[in-house]
């Protein structure tokens, strides 16, 4: 069943055209990855999904044209608030809702241990590294139980062994609750192995080049055997988005090195 | 225990080892005396060279007053001024708690009115263009020739002495906001206006409290002119507060006590500062935060990427 539809979606600011006509969908359950280089626009489709700004195009969600609250959204940068304690970050979403603070407290507790907080709830924070602020603004973004998730390269920021194990992380809990998922990144890797389905972006103006379905049983993560089939899936992407290698013997006065 | 990502492993064995360590000696592995007397020697290094020449000064003042065949009545030593300040400190006490009041009314009134019209300015971009002009001129007006006038019209209550101080404090305090305001992170701002958020409520929960570290940048500034701006109010007309005891004391030719009454002023002016640093620490606790990681040592028991 589609959940969320959009169909030739456009958006040009001023004479810069950055999306140029866009159609994808995201079925109920499904994790989905928008993949595309730096500039290609993703960040720019989050914030017309989210209403921040407008374009043309039909955005659709369960058969209805998009109305405004359907999503939970995680900016590209962590955006934790410098000045609210991590269980104060996590409640944000449901007190702008009009929940109590003390109601959404309870509601959110709970999943500190999950998230991989659990005693950090009163630390501040600038106090946590780069990882934990990730989860603790993952935490945020879930506990608000919209239809959908938008995560906007959550873990472009960290380093690449952080990001490896939070990609695992991520991986993990998602199994445990199947949040209906839309991830934009430019990390081929992170893509394969979280998604069933990756959209590839050209460069800008961006328009889908691709659809790649990821057939992988989960965990993804368990088996050697599985990593061969991910890396496959890896270089047939690479070979999208930057043109396949010039083979060895159209070039024989270059030196090999293996 | 040292405890470092294992790359051959989940990351869920990474991420759980990682807290069990910090669950167990994390956040209390700090111990807190040692943080403290590190605090106090830095704060005793930090103030020390201020002291000493501050001392020095005293000094070479104490002997030149002495031994420079100086009359009193023209450079009094310091241990003149102070032993007539001792004599005098009836007076002095009567007319010191004035001057507070004036200073902390016009102060009080000065920060309601910069918070009220800096968040109107901030709802309103044409209402700053039309304000800002104005406000930058206030503070090219000369206080000598302002303050007489502003007697003249309200007479020798507190009203002018309130609108004196606010005219020299609210300027710094209003710029710091509306700039702390425009300071706010784009995506804090995205982000609350995803989760639904209002304008309204965007400005409560994310412009103000961004503002904070601004403001109270201004608030430091503000504070050291209003004691200063109280007193040239009394000095222009008022029946008691340090501003009119200066000057009788001058008009008597006794700079001792006109030094006894600056010296007064500046000590009100450095509580009053202080107070401002106190309430800033106090108002803004995740700065003290800020350098500090949980975990013991401040070493992070993981692999995991630092900000
Ligand atoms: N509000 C805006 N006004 C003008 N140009 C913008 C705006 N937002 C984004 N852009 C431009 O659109 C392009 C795509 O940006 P973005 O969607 O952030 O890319 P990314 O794929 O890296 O997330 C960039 O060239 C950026 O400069
Ligand atoms: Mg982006």
């Amino acid at each position: 069943m589609k959940r969320l539809e959009l169909r030739d979606l456009r958006k040009s600011f001023g004479a810069l055209e950055v999306l140029a006509g866009i159609s994808l969908h995201v079925a109920a359950g499904e994790f989905v990855s928008i993949l595309g280089p730096s500039g290609a626009g993703k960040s720019t489709l989050f914030q017309l999904l989210t209403g921040a700004i407008r374009g043309e195009g039909e955005m659709r969600f369960d058969g209805a044209p998009l109305d405004g609250a359907r999503f939970a959204f995680m900016p590209q940068r962590d955006a934790l608030m410098p000045w609210r304690r991590i269980i104060d970050n996590a409640t944000l979403g449901l007190e702008v809702q009009g929940m109590k603070r003390s109601e959404a407290r309870e509601r959110v507790a709970p999943l500190f241990a999950e998230f991989g907080l659990a005693g950090f709830e009163r630390a501040w924070p600038a106090e946590l590294s780069g990882g934990m602020r990730q989860r603790a603004a993952l935490l945020r973004t879930v506990v608000q139980q919209r239809d959908m998730l938008l995560l906007d390269e959550p873990f472009g920021a960290l380093d690449a062994l952080t990001r490896a194990a939070m990609q695992r992380w991520l991986e993990t809990i998602w199994r445990s609750h199947r949040w209906t998922a839309l991830l934009i990144t430019h990390d081929v890797r992170e893509a394969v192995l979280l998604s069933d389905r990756i959209y590839v972006l050209s460069e800008r103006p961006a328009r889908i080049v691709r659809e790649v379905a990821v057939p992988l049983p989960r965990p993804r993560t368990e088996s050697h055997e599985l990593a061969r089939e991910a890396a496959a899936i890896e270089a047939d992407i690479l070979d999208t988005l930057l043109g396949r290698p010039v083979p060895i013997n159209e070039h024989p006065m270059e030196n090999r090195n293996d | 225990m040292a405890v470092w990502y294992d790359p051959l492993r989940g990351g869920e064995g990474a991420s759980s080892r990682e807290l069990s360590t910090i669950g167990e000696s994390g956040r209390d592995g700090q111990s807190p005396p040692q943080g403290e007397r590190l605090a106090f020697t830095r704060t005793f290094a930090n103030f020390f060279p201020a002291a000493l020449a501050f001392a020095l000064l005293l000094t070479a003042w104490e002997l030149y007053a002495r031994f420079g065949g100086i009359a009193p009545t023209v450079l009094p030593a310091p241990s003149r001024v102070l032993a007539q300040a001792w004599e005098n400190r009836a007076a002095l006490a009567d007319n010191t708690l004035p001057t507070i009041r004036a200073t902390l009314a016009g102060f009080a009134f000065s920060l309601v009115a910069a918070f009220i019209l800096s968040a109107l300015v901030d709802f309103l971009a044409p209402l700053r263009r039309a304000l800002f002009p104005l406000l930058i001129a206030s503070q090219t007006l000369p206080l000598v020739a302002i303050a007489p006038l502003v007697v003249l019209w309200f007479g020798f209550g507190l009203l002018p002495k309130i609108l004196l101080v606010a005219l020299v404090t609210f300027f710094p305090m209003m710029v710091a906001l509306v700039e702390g305001y425009a300071a706010t992170s784009t995506e804090i701002s995205q982000l609350l206006a995803a989760m639904g958020a209002g304008r309204w409520r965007i400005f409560w929960l994310a412009r103000l409290p961004s503002a904070l570290p601004y403001f109270f940048a201004g608030l430091r500034i503000s504070i050291t002119y209003a004691v200063v701006g109280a007193i040239f109010a009394e000095y222009a007309g008022a029946a008691k507060g340090l501003g009119i005891y200066m000057l009788s004391a001058k008009n008597n030719f006794r700079p001792d006590l006109v030094l006894a009454a600056v010296a007064v002023s500046s000590a009100l002016t450095l509580v009053l500062f202080g107070l401002a640093v106190l309430v800033q620490r106090l108002a803004m606790p995740w700065e003290n935060a800020k350098g500090e990681r949980a975990g013991p040592g401040g070493n992070r028991p993981s692999g995991e990427g630092r900000r």
